[in-house]
């Protein structure tokens, strides 16, 4: 199944794209278990037919949408984004889908609507990364309304103009590219509107090693490694690190948002 | 001594068994360079080789401390001239995974070396018990030992804390994942064989510490 969709020129960089194999095989999806190559291996299981998105919390509009009407909500196009693992490596990926924007806009927050949570799917025949205790399953993760209505926010259905495989988090994802990857929530359930910031799942986990904002950031390390540079995956084995850039690059576009904050506090 | 019922193997029989030993200690190596030209070291090959000469440094470090172990409940004591080659192993593999984070995580740059031990305990543990390693390495010489006397004795003991700080620093590593099913195996099996030296040998129970 291939999907035609124009590349917007506005979304397009000049690195070259991480060859479809890596994208697809080599990916952090802990339901599928914690291996690079498990989310591949165990994806196959997933189960994404019939799929619904149910929408809650402060929204005029709250339901359940079909995958087919969701995607059918705006044109599809082709962006191609940089994805910063928290890890320290990076990839470069033609995403499929359409401004996250305009999902809300339909679903018409309230204005007590301050934060969007999303809630990654369960299936524990599919998934036996559930039977581990890393997480507190399920995976939820959360954007600020202003992060969430940015134009760079996408909310994703494909990869490489093909239906996005499991490990990439079928059937919708959303992606964050100015944010370390765990930001971007996959294989989406259910879209909730909150007044108060959620507790995201890796904040749990490990409060001190993993913020709310996440925004990609060299001056910032992780507890465990430098996150001053990063490694580009399908460089080849002896190709050098590259410097990791503020917002992962996108700085010009989504700095404001953080205007007057301290992002080593709020990291 | 015990199982002094078997036949104690000749120094031909070692001499055969010896180089057979060092193929297989040799085996990770080359299933990195055959893996490297299938293209196979998955999609990030500096990550897969780091921890994979990891790995295999531990299973070489159990296999070296098995020696004591393994003469005393075979009853083959003509074992121990394997033992350097085996501790020489770990050293080895040990090597390779420092040098491939150097290069790897920090471009070989000694300041950007120096600020990751400071700044992560797991790194700092990791380059402590390479301390005693390289050092260990170095007088593994029969020259070494004559000069050393009972000093080098002393210094290759420091392989038991060299054990400990190394299961230490692979638990710190997982902790992120808290996935220590891994760390739990070999530090079991550490252990025991630490705890192997521990047992008195039968008759000679007077003379064991």
């Amino acid at each position: 199944k291939l999907w035609k969709a124009a590349r917007n020129p506005d979304f397009d960089l000049s690195d070259a794209l991480t060859s479809e194999r890596d994208v697809t095989t080599y990916n952090n999806y802990y339901e599928f278990g914690t291996g690079k190559a498990d989310p591949a291996r165990h994806g196959g299981e997933l189960k994404t037919e019939p799929w619904t998105v149910s929408v809650e919390g402060e929204v005029a509009r709250p339901g359940t949408f079909d995958l087919d009407d969701l995607r059918r909500l705006a044109p599809l196009e082709e962006r191609v984004y940089r994805l910063r693992c928290v890890e320290a490596w990076s990839m470069v990926i033609p995403w499929l889908g359409y401004p996250l924007a305009s999902l809300i806009r339909k679903v018409e927050p309230t204005g007590d609507a301050k934060f969007v949570e999303f809630t990654t799917v369960m299936q524990p025949e599919a998934m036996p990364g559930l039977r581990s205790r890393i997480i507190d399953w399920p995976y939820v993760e959360a954007l600020r309304m202003d992060e969430a209505m940015h134009p760079l926010s996408l909310l994703v259905f494909g990869v490489y103009g093909k239906p996005l495989p499991s490990a990439n988090g079928a059937p919708l994802r959303v992606a964050i590219p100015w944010k370390y990857g765990f930001k971007s929530g996959k294989s989406i359930v259910k879209i909730r509107f909150t007044r108060e910031q959620p507790l995201t799942s890796w904040m749990k986990v490990a409060p001190q090693e993993y913020g709310f904002y996440a925004n990609v950031n060299p001056d910032v390390p992780h507890p465990r490694w430098s996150q001053a540079t990063e490694r580009r995956i399908g460089a080849g084995v002896f190709a050098p690190r590259e410097k990791t850039l503020p917002f992962n690059g996108y700085a010009e576009q989504v700095a404001a948002l953080y205007q007057g904050m301290d992002l080593r506090r709020d990291f | 001594m015990a199982a002094s019922q078997a036949r104690p193997w000749t120094a031909r029989q070692i001499g055969f068994f010896k180089p057979l030993l060092f193929i297989v200690c040799l085996y990770p190596v080359m299933r990195w360079l055959w893996l490297g030209f299938q293209g196979a070291l998955t999609a990030n090959p500096p990550e897969f080789l780091i921890r994979s000469s990891g790995i295999w440094a531990l299973v070489a470090l159990c296999l070296t401390l098995a020696v004591t172990p393994l003469r005393r409940c075979l009853g083959q004591p003509a074992l121990l001239r394997c033992r350097r080659m085996l501790g020489l192993f770990t050293f080895f593999y040990s090597a390779l995974h420092v040098l491939g984070w150097a290069y790897w995580e920090r471009g070989l740059s000694l300041s950007a070396m120096w600020d990751d031990i400071v700044q992560r305990p797991f790194i700092a543990i990791g380059v402590l018990a390479m301390v005693p390693m390289l050092a260990q390495a170095v007088t593994s010489t029969r020259g070494w030992m004559s000069r050393l006397g009972a000093r080098w004795h002393t210094l290759h003991r420091a392989i038991y804390p060299v054990a400990i700080l190394s299961v230490w620093h692979f638990w710190l590593i997982r902790a992120g994942k808290n996935d220590f099913a891994e760390v739990y195996a070999y530090g079991a099996v550490l252990g025991l064989l630490l705890l192997a030296r521990l047992v008195p040998l039968e008759g000679r129970r007077g003379n064991r510490p």
